[in-house]
């Protein structure tokens, strides 16, 4: 035991560090969200806007399979939760909107609801909710209009029920759910 | 012993609890007596393994969630494969919790649930007929469109389904309109395996003759054999005996088999056999069962074929191969049902026998494969594409709209595809005949554009509500 206590002590010291005690369910969400945020600046920027919209090389559609085109932000966006989700992981994500394309985009609950008209002003809106008998730190983020691609797309689809978007508004929200013990 | 025969009835009672918890031990694990604890009929899609309980009920104690893993292992790539529409990952977000109160679409039993006959209607569905109105309530508004329409026939009505909408969803309607009822460039797509093989540096494609046979020693094959081997694309694709004849024993050393059996064809056929496994033919392999045979089958078989052992070689005959003879005369074997028996007076087969005779082009006849064991362009594993004929040949059978990308519109427009597969009795008199009525979807579909284009013209800033 002695010849190993330093052995002992770093096993310690990591397992305190790997428990994280000092990050909060907010810092937690914020990390994750910052994650997201830039690899969908990204993808909007460098893959969808600029093949798309610059270059003109390649067009960006919701068929993208039968298209032969690139997939969505937004799909690429959801895509990715969905693959979180498949994996089990504890934390869930999705991109919502007061004015959505996808009905089932919608805000839904009185959480979504009220924090989605909070985010109108560029702030993230932090709350707790219950759903389905558990209870969980809901985090919603502004996702603003980063591309002219968002606004053309959004204010061009035929099912999109607000067509007056422009270039930095915020077209919706992010909203991250941690579940709390 | 007085007091021993105070709890004789006790005694009495404990041996024989303890020897019906030996035999139901005994019999929940004995082949032959698992019937007994059946709850109920299983359905068309599952009763050739019924007996094979572990092939759903998985883990003992482990509940739903083995069952779902079993549902998945067999379904799963399928669900992908038809881009489903309600995928389990929709609905693992918290904030579908009320959905899920009312529908737990995360589990296939929530709607397919087994050993319920009395509730079980096509598709193995056993919600009643209106289910989508438990999360759709509010369609009208959404959908002025649908206001009259009744939630009974959205999935029955040719215009929806729950999973599969490939050939259904609203752009794919409005971009293929009705189209014709014939095209004038109907045709099949082409295999092309060789190609791929050689292309793979999988075969170098040098093709074989009988002086090059390298299993005439071990294998001693009859003339006859060599014959039939001679003619077929194996040899010609350079596929010799011991490509399918020899594999690895136990100890790792490569020995001749007299009679491969569906294994052997794997290692150039694997998404063919995979698909011929997951299917009603093959399932019962699947499970490490005997092969299965036209008597045990529930539809209506030839009794004359009720003994026949289903493998690769059923229907593709050992070293002949014909593939023309396991497109149709190999289904006419063994299936005697009113669909099968109307085939030979069917369009579909005047055009395979023009096919079949050298007067019609390659590609222009419909035999029972084209539709039932499609072939369908697939990404491979070494993410190349190439045209696979699907043996799995429930893959596309119900809902039947799901023939129409894979199969229909080969030949067909859309409007007479989805018009035809949701006539009941043009289906069974194997589509001799014109459909006797029209889906309207595609109708809907193109209005709806129309209304749409007019008022944004007008300047309308909800032009697109619909």
């Amino acid at each position: 035991m002695r010849k190993n206590l330093p052995l002992t002590l770093l096993g310690f010291a990591l397992a305190g560090s790997v428990q994280a005690a000092d990050w909060d369910h907010k810092d937690i969400a914020d990390a994750l969200h910052s994650v997201m945020e830039a690899d969908r600046t990204v993808y909007t920027k460098l893959i969808v806007n600029r093949l798309a919209n610059q270059e003109k090389v390649i067009k960006a559609s919701e068929h993208w399979k039968d298209d032969k085109a690139l997939v969505l932000p937004a799909q690429m966006f959801r895509y990715g939760s969905e693959a979180v989700a498949e994996k089990g992981a504890k934390f869930s994500y999705s991109l919502l909107s007061l004015w959505p394309i996808n009905k089932q985009n919608n805000a839904k609950t009185p959480v979504e609801k009220a924090g989605l008209e909070a985010v109108n002003k560029g702030e993230p809106y932090y709350t707790t909710e219950t759903l389905g008998g558990k209870k969980y730190f809901t985090a919603i983020y502004p996702d603003k209009a980063i591309a002219k691609a968002c606004i053309s797309c959004h204010n061009d689809h035929k099912d999109s029920p607000r067509k007056d978007f422009k270039m930095g508004e915020v077209m919706g929200g992010v909203v991250l759910r941690l579940p709390v013990k | 012993m007085k007091r021993l025969a105070k709890y004789r009835v006790w005694w009495v009672w404990l041996g024989a609890s303890g020897l019906l918890a030996a035999w139901l031990a005994y019999a929940i694990q004995t082949p032959g007596q698992q019937a007994n604890f059946m709850p109920g009929k299983v359905t068309h899609a599952h009763h050739q393994i019924e007996l094979q309980c572990m092939a759903c009920h998985a883990e003992p104690f482990k509940g739903r969630e083995g069952i779902q893993e079993a549902c998945l292992s067999c379904h799963a790539k399928e669900l992908k494969g038809m881009n489903d529409s309600h995928p389990i990952s929709k609905f693992t977000d918290p904030r579908n919790a009320d959905t899920l109160a009312k529908l737990d679409a995360r589990q296939c039993v929530s709607c397919h649930a087994e050993h319920k006959a009395e509730i079980t209607r096509p598709i193995g569905v056993t919600l009643p007929d209106d289910f989508c109105v438990r999360c759709h309530a509010d369609i009208e508004t959404e959908r002025p469109s649908h206001k009259d329409i009744a939630f009974t026939s959205c999935a029955t009505g040719g215009c929806h389904n729950f999973h599969d909408n490939r050939a259904l969803y609203e752009d794919f309607l409005i971009r293929h309109g009705h189209g014709d009822k014939v095209k004038s460039d109907a045709k099949l797509p082409e295999r092309h395996l060789r190609d791929f093989m050689v292309y793979m540096e999988y075969l170098d494609g040098e093709p074989i003759t009988a002086s090059g046979m390298d299993g005439r020693i071990e294998l001693r094959p009859v003339p006859q054999v060599v014959k039939d081997w001679e003619h077929t694309a194996h040899a010609k694709a350079g596929v010799n005996c011991s490509s399918c004849h020899q594999a690895k024993d136990e100890s790792d050393t490569l020995a001749w088999i007299r009679n491969p059996d569906h294994t052997a064809c794997t290692s150039c056929h694997k998404a063919e056999v995979d698909g011929f496994l997951t299917g009603l033919h093959g399932m019962r392999l699947k499970q490490g069962l005997s092969p299965m045979q036209p008597g045990m089958a529930q539809q209506p078989m030839k009794p004359s074929a009720a003994h026949d052992k289903l493998t690769c070689m059923s229907c593709h005959g050992s070293h002949r191969f014909d593939t023309r003879k396991a497109a149709v005369e190999a289904c006419l074997t063994c299936h005697d049902d009113g669909h099968t028996r109307a085939y030979k007076a069917s369009p579909h087969f005047s055009l395979w026998h023009e096919e079949i005779s050298g007067r019609g082009a390659k590609g222009s006849g419909v035999s029972c494969a084209t539709c039932h064991l499609p072939r369908v362009e697939i990404i491979t594993p070494e993410d190349e594409p190439r045209v696979l004929v699907q043996h799995n040949q429930n893959d596309n059978l119900r809902p039947n709209e799901k023939m129409v990308r894979s199969v229909c519109m080969n030949c067909h427009g859309l409007q007479f595809s989805l018009d035809a597969l949701a006539d009941g009795k043009l289906v069974a008199g194997n589509f001799k005949g014109m459909p006797s009525k029209q889906i309207e979807s595609i109708q809907m579909a193109l209005e709806a554009e129309k209304r749409g284009a007019a008022r944004k013209a007008a300047g309308d800033p909800n032009a697109d509500e619909e």
